[in-house]
């Protein structure tokens, strides 16, 4: 049972995250934390996290992560199965017909009109990391803000745009800086 | 190009290797898929490796998935493109399984979890650089469609539990009538001229 829901679960990813990179992040979260509650929002940054650290793509990633968790071995084989099977139908399919024609001109008009809502999603999935960060889960609450995270999310977003270096440096300084922090305090 | 047991292998081994050493997703691995089949092996020419790219991003799932399927699928149909594809899975698959074993004692270290905790912070600043320089993008086509599509989305995935999925949906929706709206406006420009 466990295995059919993380093959569905997957394959929605899989088949839905237009535009690769963080853009599967809003369905794994609506899958993995929202719908199955699999993972806590806690853990969810934790793999994003680890994610940046070791190499494959996101969806991947989570796939094989919360399979094994969920199901062992077989759990992160079906998720992992899940996660590529529409995108080797879909590719396939597309590849066959480029071949043949070479005018993906409606596929082109819909990419075009995903890509402002891939946008969006992204953003409200920023927001809740953004939330867990600052101020913990939940509604936003000046009270319960965490002005030393703020500073270090401010100076590390400073640094993003003015150097654009490369994005995990800017995490592992804010993981030596964070826990010097908030070991030390 | 002989299609023999060692063709198979060095697709194998050319995917397994870029997926294993290659840190920061898509876009990263894209460039030096181009560079391992392009320039060092020679299978596959300049400008047709842009068009493999360019299906590869608009099919949905992961780029370097997709890009490994279809340029795969180029050099030997299907038996080619399964080959790629388990080449470019196989190194995430094997590395987060085995950091799950060992992930809830990891994490319940004092340090790491501090450590884990400071670099959150910096994961969040991260997505919202992205976003901010992709929101940039959307709002410099100057299209007042997009940039409403883009509100209206981030209205409704922040304060509605509606599944991102429909969202995803309706907004592809809207790109095809978009198309299909332009195709109307040029056929009636033709009859009028």
């Amino acid at each position: 049972m466990i295995l059919l829901q993380l093959l569905w679960a997957f394959v929605q990813v899989g088949a839905f995250s237009f535009g690769g990179g963080y853009a599967a992040l809003p369905l794994i979260e609506e899958q993995v934390v929202k719908a199955n509650h699999w993972l806590t929002a806690q853990e969810f940054t934790d793999i994003i996290t680890i994610s940046q650290m070791t190499p494959g793509p996101i969806a991947i990633n989570s796939a094989s992560f919360v399979g094994i968790r969920m199901g062992g071995i077989p759990g992160t084989l079906v998720a992992t199965f899940g996660c590529i099977l529409p995108s080797l139908i879909i590719v396939l399919l597309l590849s066959y017909f480029f071949f043949k024609y070479r005018n993906l001109r409606m596929v082109q008009g819909i990419v075009k009109g995903l890509r402002p809502g891939v946008v969006a999603l992204i953003a409200a999935s920023g927001y809740g990391l953004m939330a867990t960060a600052l101020w913990g889960d939940g509604p936003f609450r000046f009270a319960a803000l965490d002005w030393f995270a703020v500073a270090l999310f401010a100076a590390a977003l400073v640094v993003l745009r003015k150097w654009k270096p490369n994005p995990i440096y800017v995490m592992v300084a804010c993981g030596v800086v964070g826990a010097l922090f908030y070991g030390l305090v | 190009m002989k299609k023999d047991l060692k063709f198979f292998w060095t697709l194998f081994i050319s995917t397994f290797t870029l997926s294993a050493f290659t840190f920061g997703g898509g876009y990263v691995i894209v460039p030096l898929m181009r560079k391992k089949f392009v320039e060092t092996l020679g299978w596959i020419d300049e400008e047709e490796m842009l068009d493999l790219i360019a299906i590869a991003q608009s099919a949905p799932g992961p780029i370097a998935v997709n890009s490994s399927i279809i340029i795969g699928y180029r050099l030997a149909g299907i038996p080619g493109a399964l080959v790629t594809t388990f080449g470019t899975v196989l190194p995430p698959m094997v590395i987060l399984s085995a950091i799950s074993q060992f992930y809830t004692a990891f994490r319940d270290n004092v340090v790491v979890s501090l450590v884990l905790k400071g670099m959150g912070i910096g994961v969040a600043a991260v997505i919202v650089d992205v976003v901010y320089t992709m929101a940039k993008g959307v709002v410099k086509t100057k299209d007042a469609l997009w940039i409403i599509v883009m509100c209206v989305a981030l209205v409704v995935s922040l304060f509605t539990s509606v599944n991102v999925v429909f969202v995803i949906l309706a907004c592809g929706v809207i790109g095809a009538i978009n198309v299909i709206a332009q195709d109307k406006k040029t056929g009636k420009g033709g009859k009028a001229a």
